[in-house]
């Protein structure tokens, strides 16, 4: 296990929250541009100076914990988020020789985190002492907790064809083929287990504004709520570098630019569908997307680790 | 260091596990529970099993304590629970347990006077993990999928929607 320099460290951790920050602006502008509209271009070039103003306005607003909540957890909650998708960019390889640690179970320790991150929006909606807080988070734990398999199970192809836990040996595996293409069943099932776990529309079903008013963060103001809002968007960063990694092949690309910047390309891109998506689709009912769950992507995600492993089995031998 | 680490994370473990016996908030000692759990996660880490560790995490603190937390969350224990929980956690009922757990100390005290069971472990990879489960354990593995399925079948015996006469 090799740990990177403090400048990669530092840097890493501006870039990532940076990145985030400015992903709000991103959002609304691409949906606007979607939806046949403007979106926020009045503040700054093209409406970049937007992320500041929110800023700005999010820490002056009151912070107000209600009287009623459990004071310690209620405030333990928002920092779970932060906490554990910015650890969980540790073990992204970004290029040769730019990462934090070069750990031998990346993929699992991506996996600890993001199951970690469930008890953000668990504990959030409980320890409100809210009915809409409450029913938001009792749909998240069920659903987090069930797609959480699925992205488990999703990723165990990849790692059969790479023969490693470890990240750079995944995406160095990936030389000949990306593995988006042997491992299709995969990645579709990756993409929609990762936004399940992020409870992203069209699975913000923990939110679910029309019928929950704001879900769990429901009672959280000021820079709490601020927190839940960029933790959101960090776990897409995060998400999106990872199914790079993991199926597009990370820093690999044509020499004609520098492998960072093909990783920044690549992750963009798929941060980007992951927008489209939120405003393309609309919302399921609660008990279709619980039986899409375990009566299609079980099934499909097992079905997929069978071939692979067939497949893995006969090339060998 | 490593050591130094070694009774930290001992010691954050054995904290937060009396916490969360002591608890009277269901919730409160759930987190403590968690916590005690990451504290041994990072044990088993410290030893070598990175695959034991991360597996720890991903299974008992990620998956099974948020099923525990979703059970506190829909029981919805008010104060009058942590009152009830209060009468009874008074001072008589620590004497069995603690001499119980003094008795385990005075072995752990004689194990370490021995030398012995300090050695910090080797390194075990997910492989050599796997070839133990289905080598020499397999018979055990397939008991505990056995134990699982009949859970299984329970859970949906309970909880099939209820046949309209």
């Amino acid at each position: 296990m090799t740990v990177g320099s403090p400048l990669n460290v530092f840097g890493i951790l501006f870039s990532v929250i940076t990145v985030s920050a400015l992903l709000i602006w991103v959002e609304r502008r691409l949906i606007g541009i979607w939806q046949d509209r403007l979106g926020p271009n009045r503040l700054g070039p093209l409406g970049l100076m937007q992320v500041a103003a929110d800023m700005i306005k999010i820490f002056f607003k009151e912070d107000w914990t209600p009287p009623f909540a459990d004071r310690p957890v209620f405030f333990i909650a928002p920092a779970i988020i932060m906490i554990a998708t910015l650890t969980g960019f540790v073990v992204i390889p970004f290029a040769p020789g730019i990462g934090v640690v070069d750990f031998n179970f990346g993929l699992l320790y991506f996996l600890a985190l993001s199951s970690l991150s469930v008890y953000s929006v668990v504990l959030a909606g409980y320890v409100s002492n809210n009915k809409y807080a409450l029913l938001g988070s009792l749909r998240a734990a069920a659903q987090t907790i069930s797609y959480e398999v699925f992205m488990g199970l999703s990723v165990m192809g990849v790692v059969m064809l790479a023969g490693s836990f470890n990240l750079r040996e995944i995406v160095e595996a990936q030389r000949d083929v990306w593995f988006c293409l042997p491992q299709i069943a995969g990645l579709v099932t990756f993409t929609i287990a990762a936004i399940a776990e992020m409870h992203r529309a069209p699975f913000d079903l923990p939110e679910g504004e029309q019928e929950l008013v704001a879900g769990f963060h429901m009672e959280y103001s000021g820079m709490k709520f601020g927190m839940f809002f960029v933790g959101e968007y960090l776990s897409v960063t995060l998400n999106a570098a990872m199914m790079v990694t993991l199926f597009f092949g990370g820093w690999l690309g044509p020499a004609f630019l520098p492998p960072l910047l093909w990783f920044m390309l690549k992750t963009s891109l798929v941060i980007i569908f992951f927008i489209l998506v939120r405003s393309a689709l609309p919302r399921p009912r609660y008990d279709q997307l619980m039986s899409f769950g375990w009566k299609v992507m079980l099934p499909v995600t097992l079905l997929n680790l069978l071939v692979t492993g067939a497949a893995v089995l006969s090339t060998q031998h | 260091m490593e050591l130094f680490l070694f009774y930290l994370s001992a010691g954050i473990c054995a904290v937060s596990t009396a916490m969360v016996i002591t608890g009277v908030n269901a919730l409160h000692s759930l987190l403590y529970l968690i916590v005690s759990l990451l504290a041994a996660a990072f044990i088993f880490y410290l030893l070598g099993a990175y695959f034991a560790a991360l597996l720890e995490v991903i299974i008992y603190a990620g998956a099974i304590m948020v099923l525990f937390v979703f059970v506190v969350m829909m029981l919805n224990l008010g104060r009058q629970t942590i009152e009830q929980e209060k009468s009874w956690l008074n001072a008589k009922m620590w004497i069995g347990p603690s001499l119980l757990a003094a008795l385990l100390l005075l072995e752990l005290g004689y194990l370490f006077a021995q030398g012995q069971g300090t050695a910090i472990g080797q390194q075990v990879s997910a492989k050599q993990v796997g070839i133990a489960l289905f080598g020499p354990y397999l018979l055990a593995v397939e008991l505990a999928s056995m134990l699982l399925l009949a859970g299984l079948v329970g859970a949906y015996h309970l909880g099939r929607p209820l046949e309209r006469p």
